[in-house]
């Protein structure tokens, strides 16, 4: 039976009107009681008519759903300042407010938008920041998301991650009940998606490039798993070489040369890095048996992988000697009877993976594991650039969704999508600030 | 051997059977029979003579008629049962050398799903290799994964798990 690949640039600007079109729902499960009490004031306006859109809401929404902090309900804001200026301390003092967030928009010609903000200390009276983002409309959702990853950044010394995207695969029933599977990505917030593709294949395995400009992923053809690299920007779309029996879960080299993945060409599922400037792969893992799902530690220096050459699923580390070469497989994880698809954190400390159908997050330096998700069935656990959140896949009772975690347990929150199934969450690098 | 001969008998009876129904036009009342004039064409036999491919396969009395494995989690291993009924499909292999078949290997959504796409492959090696151990040519079969994306069963529960881990042998045009 022909299946036909639809591969098609749906929208290469991003939806033109920014308040519009979110394609994931997110709710929150479970709020952090530590979370710091700030304040976002809503954005004053200058301009025709309304704000395009609400700055100071998406800021307090981003905030909140990381979980660090706790945002004042706008309904008890004691007042509506716009500028430092205008604040007084004492009043925020009384709400044991920590920190006050004020800023407002005005309108520029050529329908470009200025929004200035001030980050304000409410214990010391301060300005801990204060900018001034000039904006198109199209770019405001962005401009709005930076300012949180400003915020989020001065007052935890950690750089956020708002200004991110996410891609994912979507399965909705089609005609005849056959599946449909796409591929997309959106903001960090559900808003902005783009569909990369639209096929009958299952699509597995989304991986960011390091630069996030191309998303490697697999598409299981009725001839076999076959695995392309697609520019998210031009829609390009090349295949890699297909090898007999399995072409699977890639994963880049931090310097995006090169992708780790699993063949079975020599007799068994094995991990190979393929160079794609030369199109040839060299051997990593030799066993009888299964290795897969190779995750790059960030230096470079090795991979962490499964491997079930212990009996059970296990996650192994293999580091490279100086002129490339594998070394021995060191096993990492004891707890439990199936661990699998690890995830290395951006600074290296941190594994996040699969702990018999939970999310655990090991410290790879002790080696302590602590259990992170309380829901069942998760899978494709994936950091957040600066560390700080892991979203994964796992099952409600209406389907498929995605849950984001703190590292340290204490938020989570759901994305869901109105209809439908939603996994393999890859969390996007971090964008370039002057990039679009 | 001899089976080999009994097939070529069958085929050239039924090229000869062919040859005389081939006046026939398609749109001369062979309706809903489309093909079945062609020289290739199995499945034209008279019953009482030697049984064409397509009979020995799916007789429900022959072991050949069941093309399933299914397997434990986790698990590529073939209990006795299943190795004498593949034993019965290898013999039939062999005597048939132009019989084709692809070994498509499924696991349960339990696990991860890159790590089941393995695990689907590994079980369609299992049943490859004692096949090719009973006396099939390794050429005859070709083995697929589909992990754990082709579900047969499509509830959450142990019996649909059973029913998903398995590695179907589909023996190409029947």
């Amino acid at each position: 039976m022909k299946t036909v690949l639809l591969r098609f640039l749906l929208l290469l600007l991003p939806f033109s009107w920014p308040g519009l079109s979110q394609a994931l729902t997110i709710e929150i499960q479970k709020g952090n009681s530590d979370a710091i009490p700030i304040a976002v004031v809503p954005f004053g306006w200058s301009g025709p008519k309304a704000a395009p859109l609400d700055v100071g809401a998406i800021v307090a929404t981003d905030l909140r759903r990381s979980g660090y902090f706790a945002p004042l309900p706008p309904a008890d804001l004691v007042a509506r300042p716009v500028d430092a200026a205008q604040v007084r301390f004492e009043n925020w003092r009384a709400l044991k407010i920590e920190s006050l967030v004020v800023g407002r928009m005005e309108a520029l010609p050529n329908r470009q938008y200025r929004i200035r903000f001030q980050l304000l200390d409410v214990l010391n009276g301060t300005q801990l920041a204060g900018y001034s983002i000039q904006s198109s409309l199209r770019d405001l959702r962005r401009a709005a998301h930076q300012i949180s990853d400003i915020i989020f950044e001065k007052l935890t010394g950690v750089r956020g991650a708002f200004d991110t995207r996410l891609a994912y695969v979507t399965v909705v029933k089609g005609r005849a009940g056959k599946p449909r599977y796409r591929l997309a990505i959106s903001d960090i917030d559900g808003y902005n998606e783009q569909i990369i593709l639209e096929s009958d294949n299952s699509i597995l395995s989304p991986a960011w490039s390091p630069d996030g400009s191309a998303i490697a992923y697999v598409s299981v053809t009725p001839r076999g798993p076959v695995i392309h690299v697609q520019n998210i920007y031009t829609g390009r779309s090349r295949k890699l070489k297909v090898f007999k029996g399995l072409n699977n879960a890639p994963a880049w080299s931090p310097d995006g040369r090169k992708l780790a993945l699993t063949l079975s060409k020599d007799g068994n599922a094995e991990i190979y890095i393929y160079d794609l400037a030369r199109n040839t792969v060299s051997r990593v893992t030799r066993s009888q048996a299964i290795d897969t799902e190779a995750a790059w530690l960030p230096d470079g220096r090795g991979i962490v992988f499964t491997s079930d050459r212990g009996g059970t699923p296990q996650l192994y580390r293999i580091l490279f000697d100086s002129a490339g070469r594998p070394g021995r497989a060191e096993r990492l994880t004891f707890e439990g009877k199936y661990n699998a698809r690890a995830s290395i954190s951006p600074d290296g400390r941190r594994m996040t993976f699969v702990n018999d159908h939970r999310i655990a997050v090991m410290d790879l330096e002790t080696f302590r594991m602590q259990v992170l998700s309380e829901t069942n069935w998760d899978e494709s656990p994936s950091f957040a650039p600066n560390g700080s959140m892991i979203i994964y896949a796992t099952q409600s009772p209406r389907g498929g969704v995605l849950a984001a975690v703190s590292v340290e347990g204490r938020a989570t929150q759901k994305f869901s999508v109105s209809r439908g199934d939603i996994r393999e969450p890859a969390w996007s690098p971090f964008r370039r600030r002057s990039q679009e | 051997m001899k089976r080999i001969y009994q097939t070529l008998f069958v085929l050239a009876l039924a090229a000869l059977l062919g040859a005389c129904a081939s006046p026939t036009k398609p749109d001369e009342g062979a309706a809903g029979t489309p093909g079945s004039g062609t020289p290739d064409d199995r499945r034209g036999v008279v019953d009482g003579g030697p049984k064409t491919v397509e009979q020995l396969l799916n007789d429900p009395q022959s072991p050949l008629s069941r093309r399933v494995i299914y397997f434990d989690f986790d698990s590529a291993e073939l209990s006795s049962e299943d190795r004498a009924l593949l034993a019965a499909h290898a013999e039939f292999l062999a005597a048939h050398p132009d019989v084709t078949v692809v070994l498509e290997g499924h696991a349960d959504e339990r696990g991860t799903r890159e790590y089941n796409m393995a695990l689907g492959e590994r079980r369609a090696r299992a049943v490859m290799q004692l096949l090719v151990l009973q006396g099939m040519r390794r050429e005859q079969a070709q083995t697929i994964s589909f992990g754990e994306e082709r579900p047969v069963a499509l509830g959450h529960d142990e019996e649909a798990w059973r029913l998903n881990r398995r590695v179907e042998l589909l023996y190409s045009g029947y």
